[in-house]
């Protein structure tokens, strides 16, 4: 008998959470998990990169690169990037092992020395090759590495958006916070803006040419990242995206890290 | 020069680049790569030895052009890459070299790595003592990283718990060393005409090494054994032909054990090598160890700041050959993190005991999309004591414009 009356009281508890208003706090962290899941599952991806390097006269410097990404269920993801161009770097390679709130594993092959370096992780705020992209803009973006807080909602460019703020959860990084666009249908980030330590508007990224891979996994073929405070940009493209090509463990270790060129 | 291309090493390594094509007759056409350049190098005093080349400024180019090819997705690759070097003061540093020759496949659990190649171990900066595989190719530059290719089999077996490097290595590279007129030499020239070896074989004798690392968390471990032909000679005093004193080469046979350990934490790189040698005089360790320590994002700037310091020891202390038997490391290397990639390394070995120092720059910068500009200076503090006492008239300071393609 007394099963029977705890059910309904069960139910009504449960019923009684889903009435209690949601704070933006957890609709920010809502969204962000709705957007992680949606990315789940990708298993791998290899991609070729250009970064197009802009200051403010508008002379242009140029980076090629190769990206193998293999996930890893709860942790971050495994990354290797192979340089290609400026000429001088060809062959260079970095290995990533990343973390959703420790410090990442890194090791820099140099292929003049043909040495393995492994490196610090806790220059997270520093420019990437030269470029305005910052190595945490470009490491492996877990839900843990923020805490999040829903703003508004917002059109950008036609797209229903939701405007996130989320602010680092790890250490070292030049940002106090982020804020984020986030389309309402895909759950894809369309622009963040980027504020220092001193709270100014630092950078602001915008992704265009989005395209769906697998039928699930939406990619942006340009990324647009503009620095406010030096009028400095850069235009990362992404091309030849490959997803679930087979990658495992082997072809992201400290071995194929010196051969991958 | 060209007798030194015709070791059996390299005829060895050419039958490895023969079965390599015998396997795949499908290879890709591979890719040329590379760099050429132009060397200036100025001593600002005069030598020591009136027979060393008094030209103030001294003009030097090399080439060092790259073939790369892979097939059988990616498994299978080729390298080939051949060094020249000219210089105008010293027919000694005019030579050629074959930096690899190497066919790899790469499988599930193991690789297979034939062929001349260069092969690198250690953490350390001021000095690389686990480092034995590859001889030094002392006249390019006396800090020890510039290396000759050397023939080998190497056989990775990579495992859950580490990697095991087994390596077979037939044909012995001697060292390259500067001629009478060199700069940057002892005060007796070295005579590679009378080289002894303790072995029957001579050059022929076959080395063997291998060496396990692995990572677990922070730490990154290596540990490594090799039996064979030390790559560092002994410099025995003698006489040449015409009767006037020299040093002759004596290369001895050595069992070497060595470890290298990394502790990475958050801004900290913690390094320490440590040998122990027998087979050379009486057996002997000697280590380095200290830690980098990288300050980032100096002033609000993109500028990184490495602190490195290095303890360098050696058993067999004063007496020894080693210059860095009881010596501080200390220095600071800047990465600029800007477009041309700009970075300095300053750095100081100060002895403890003699007083000896030395000092050095490097600096580098990118021009444009393919040209890179190389600084680098090096000052011998005067003062009697240990084997750099001999360079302290050497003082130079040189710049090299690259072309990469």
């Amino acid at each position: 008998m007394r099963r029977i009356l705890l059910l309904p009281l069960f139910t009504l508890s449960l019923l009684a959470a889903n009435l209690h208003a949601e704070t933006s706090q957890e609709k920010g962290l809502a969204i962000a998990t709705e957007a992680d899941r949606r990315d789940a599952g990708f298993e791998d991806f290899t991609a070729d990169m250009t970064m197009i390097l802009r200051n403010r006269q508008g002379d242009e410097s140029v980076r090629v690169m190769r990206a193998r990404t293999l996930e890893v269920k709860n942790d971050g993801d495994k990354s290797l990037l192979i340089f290609d161009e400026p000429a001088d770097v060809k062959g260079t390679a970095f290995l990533s092992y990343s973390h959703a709130t420790e410090a990442d594993d890194q090791w820099l092959y140099l292929p003049a020395l043909k040495r393995v370096k492994r490196i610090s992780s806790a220059n997270k705020s520093g420019p990437f090759m030269g470029s305005e992209f910052a190595y945490e803009d470009i490491s492996s973006q877990e839900v843990a590495k923020y805490t999040y807080n829903y703003l508004r909602d917002e059109t950008l460019d036609g797209n229903e958006c939701f405007v996130v703020e989320r602010r680092p959860a790890y250490e070292l990084s030049g940002y106090t916070k982020q804020l984020v666009w986030v389309d309402k249908q895909h759950y894809r980030p369309m622009k963040i803006e980027f504020y220092d330590r001193k709270d100014s508007l630092l950078k602001t990224l915008t992704n265009k040419d989005y395209q769906q891979y697998l039928d699930k996994y939406w990619r942006a073929g340009e990324m647009l990242m503009v620095n406010q405070q030096t009028g400095k940009s850069t235009t990362l493209t992404w091309k030849d995206y490959r997803f679930r090509t087979g990658l495992s463990d082997r072809d992201l270790d400290q071995n194929t890290l010196q051969r991958a060129r | 020069m060209m007798t030194c291309l015709l070791r059996p090493g390299m005829i060895f390594a050419a039958a490895a680049f023969v079965c390599a094509g015998l396997i795949s007759p499908a290879v890709s056409a591979g890719d040329w790569s590379g760099r050429m350049g132009t060397e200036l190098r100025l001593f600002t005093a005069a030598p020591l030895d009136a027979r060393q080349a008094n030209n103030a400024l001294s003009l030097s180019a090399f080439a060092e052009p790259e073939y790369f090819a892979r097939w059988n997705n990616g498994a299978d690759s080729f390298a080939f890459v051949p060094f020249l070097r000219w210089d105008q003061s010293d027919e000694k540093r005019t030579h050629a070299d074959i930096r690899e020759l190497t066919w790899l496949h790469a499988s599930q659990d193991w690789e297979l790595r034939a062929g001349i190649r260069k092969v690198f171990w250690g953490v350390t900066e001021s000095q690389h003592l686990v480092d034995i595989v590859n001889q030094t190719d002392l006249v390019e530059n006396i800090d020890g990283e510039e290396k000759l290719g050397q023939p080998m089999i190497n056989l990775a077996l990579i495992r859950d718990w580490g990697t095991v490097d087994l390596f077979l290595l037939p044909g012995f590279r001697e060292r390259t060393f500067p001629g009478v007129e060199g700069r940057l030499r002892p005060p007796l020239a070295v005579d590679i005409s009378q080289t002894e070896y303790a072995s029957a074989d001579q050059e022929r004798h076959i080395d063997a090494a291998v060496r396990w690392d692995h990572f677990i968390g922070d730490w990154d471990i290596g540990l490594s054994h090799f039996s064979g032909t030390s790559r560092e000679p002994r410099l025995l005093p003698s006489l040449n032909a015409s009767g006037e004193p020299v040093l002759i080469p004596r290369y001895d046979l050595i069992d070497q054990t060595g470890l290298d350990v990394q502790l990475t934490r958050g801004a900290w790189l913690w390094k320490l090598e440590a040998i122990r040698r027998v087979g050379q005089g009486p057996s002997y360790a000697a280590a380095t160890g200290g830690f980098e320590y990288t300050l980032s994002g100096l002033f609000n700037t993109a500028t990184d700041v490495g602190l490195v310091a290095e303890y360098l020891y050696d058993e067999r202390g004063k007496a020894g050959p080693s210059p860095f038997q009881n010596d501080i490391m200390l220095g600071l290397r800047f990465a600029l993190n800007d477009v041309q990639s700009t970075d300095l390394l300053i750095a100081a070995i100060v002895d403890r005991q003699s007083q000896t120092s030395s000092y050095s720059l490097e600096a580098n910068r990118r021009l444009g999309d393919n040209w890179k500009l190389a600084l680098e200076a090096r000052v011998f503090a005067h003062s009697g004591g240990d084997a750099l006492a001999a360079l302290r008239n050497d003082d130079y300071i040189q710049a090299e414009l690259s072309f990469y393609y």
